[in-house]
């Protein structure tokens, strides 16, 4: 099995008078350039689910393989690497940063790494950016941008290293219908060109239909899991 | 590093206001220090300058009694090649005596000097207000005081009388006035052989005056003139340190509150970037949380705002350096004496400056530690949860 992602025996509690467990022993593993929705609730625990995956958070106990890499056993750095080079994000909330113009938050991820941006690197940009229709806003600050603009800057950012994993945590949640669709166009076309795994919280059934897969978390738990 | 530096310019850029407050903050920490230290200094040299500048610093004394010392030329050298910074070196030979002149007496210091030497200590040439300097034996030059206590005039004959009662006449070339009244009553300045003559001491002299560049250093440099002449039964060796003590414990103390001025307000410049950058660490908790989602690690997160300490430092040390200065030139410009000399002259120590900047520099990275601990303990788990 070629699984670029996979989840072992992972409890996860919080609080710490009050412990409340929200993950109850879960395992599951996700391909290597597979297309996959993870549905349910609010409070079910997907999204906690998505930040162990993505080393932003740790399980109380069980164990995480990124790329057949033990993460549990890394410390801060090798995460940040890992995170840096394997690992892209797109969150509900764009998390642009605000300082930067619409180029400069896109290269972040290889400047984080690197130290001069190559030409190569430079086109690679634009070309994100052409994908993503951002040409004409390239030099302007995130903040004078449309919600939908932001949304295709924070998703031209996670490609931008090339990562082979994309973890979405409800991409398209503050955009309209219309530009929901086009956002998951684009998803759908990079995880076709690029081979990239993409692992998406959603709450649109219309989105997850179009999935290869759809997990279901309830409670905690693994609900029900759909391979096409 | 070039990234968290990127990100620290920017951060800074994108809160103009702010770092403008901070700026100012610093800068006028830095001008107060620029400003009291220079104040400070310029004070102490001309309170030196007045005390010490026309007065040797470390003699060289006889131990003997008949207070002379022989073979001088070679302890002059071995001074002169001492590689102390020493400015001025000079032999004398003095004794008391009296002045007698028109039925009048007055105790006075005669004092042999090779006034081309003896210039460099005192600027006797320079303070000649009537009348030429002596040049052949006998010829004498008297201070106005004691020209007006006995009413002298250029070509009088004056006597001099020694304590073993000898006496010899002498003709007044000319008047000094070096601005000390007990000096200028009691000292009659002559060619050294005058004095060597009168009293007999053939070639001998009685002292070696001796000027420094490091003043304060006066009492070392004296102990390592002590231990290179080597003759502690003949001779003896004083300086000025030792005969101000009370002068020397007042300058020292006007340093030591100066000092304490300047540690104050740098301690306030230091808590006020301490605070204002914490406060910062709050605003862009959101963005650090996303830099490290996206891989940033921990110590370049804290890089991020010492970086902007640094910056703040820097650009507040120069708009503090520029603001002391010009508060330092208007204090010599509007506080004056009636005759339009400045109360304290300005007196600008480079190395001083220099110093000031470098510590408002160093403390301004010393305050964003904190911050910057915050910023690299900061998940982004706990930005990404809040929203």
């Amino acid at each position: 099995m070629d699984n670029i992602i996979q989840i072992k025996n992972v409890n996860k509690f919080y609080g710490t008078t009050i412990k409340k467990q929200v993950l109850f022993d879960v395992n599951i593993g996700f391909k290597k350039g597979s297309f996959n929705a993870i549905i349910g609730q609010s409070g079910s625990g997907k999204s906690t689910l998505l930040n162990i995956m993505g080393t932003l958070d740790n399980p109380s106990d069980g164990d995480v393989y990124i790329n057949h890499q033990k993460t549990t056993a890394m410390d801060k750095n090798q995460l940040a690497d890992l995170r840096n080079k394997t690992i892209g994000f797109i969150f509900q909330f764009h998390y642009l940063l605000p300082e930067f113009t619409v180029q400069e938050n896109i290269l972040m991820p290889y400047a984080i790494s690197n130290r001069i941006a190559s030409s190569a690197i430079l086109e690679k940009a634009d070309y994100l950016m052409d994908m993503m229709g951002l040409t004409t806003v390239k030099n302007n600050l995130a903040t004078q941008l449309s919600g939908g603009q932001q949304q295709r800057t924070a998703i031209a950012r996670a490609l931008m290293n090339q990562p082979k994993i994309i973890l979405a945590d409800e991409p398209t949640g503050n955009l309209d219908s219309e530009t929901s669709e086009n956002v998951y166009q684009l998803l759908r076309e990079i995880n076709e060109t690029f081979k990239t795994t993409f692992i998406i919280i959603t709450h649109d059934p219309r989105i997850a239909e179009k999935t290869d897969r759809i997990v279901e978390i309830k409670d905690g738990k693994i609900h029900s899991d759909f391979i096409k | 590093m070039k990234l968290a530096f990127n990100i620290a310019l920017r951060f800074l850029n994108s809160n103009k206001g702010q770092t403008f407050l901070i700026i100012l903050g610093i800068a006028i920490g830095v001008s107060v220090q620029v400003f009291i230290g220079s104040l400070i200094q310029g004070l102490q040299k001309d309170l030196i300058n007045t005390t010490i500048g026309n007065s040797p610093q470390i003699t060289v004394l006889s131990a003997l009694e008949d207070k002379t010392i022989g073979q001088w030329e070679g302890k002059i050298d071995t001074i002169k090649n001492s590689k102390e910074k020493i400015t001025a070196l000079s032999p004398t030979a003095s004794f008391p005596g009296f002045i007698a002149f028109n039925k009048q007496t007055e105790p006075v210091l005669l004092r042999g000097f090779d006034l081309s030497k003896a210039d460099s200590i005192y600027g006797i040439t320079q303070s000649i207000y009537e009348g030429m300097p002596p040049t052949r034996k006998n010829d004498v030059l008297i201070g106005k005081e004691l020209r007006d206590t006995l009413s002298l005039n250029i070509g009088d004959t004056i006597t001099i009388l020694t304590p073993t009662r000898k006496s010899q006449t002498m003709t007044i070339t000319g008047f000094y006035d070096i601005k000390v009244a007990s000096i200028n009553q009691s000292w009659v300045i002559t060619p050294i052989h005058t004095v060597q003559s009168l009293f007999e001491i053939n070639n001998k002299i009685t002292g070696i005056e001796i000027q420094v560049a490091e003043v304060f250093e006066a009492d070392t440099i004296a102990s390592h003139i002590d231990l290179l002449l080597g003759q502690n039964d003949l001779l003896k060796i004083s300086n000025w340190k030792d005969q101000n003590q009370q002068l020397l414990s007042g300058l020292q103390g006007q340093s030591v509150s100066s000092i304490m001025i300047q540690v104050f307000v740098l301690i306030a410049v230091i808590l006020g970037i301490a605070s204002v950058l914490a406060i910062s660490v709050l605003q862009k908790s959101r963005q650090i949380g996303i830099l490290k989602a996206m891989g940033v690690k921990d110590f370049t997160a804290s890089l991020i705002f010492l970086f902007q300490g640094f910056l703040l430092g820097i650009m507040g040390s120069i708009l503090g350096i520029a603001l002391g200065l010009l508060l330092a030139f208007s204090f010599t410009l509007f506080a004056i004496n009636p005759d339009g000399t400045p109360v304290v002259a300005l007196y600008i120590n480079y190395g001083f400056v220099t110093i000031s900047a470098i510590i408002a520099i160093l403390s301004s990275t010393l305050a964003a530690l904190i911050p910057a601990i915050k910023s690299s303990k900061l998940s982004p788990m706990e930005v990404i949860k809040n929203g």
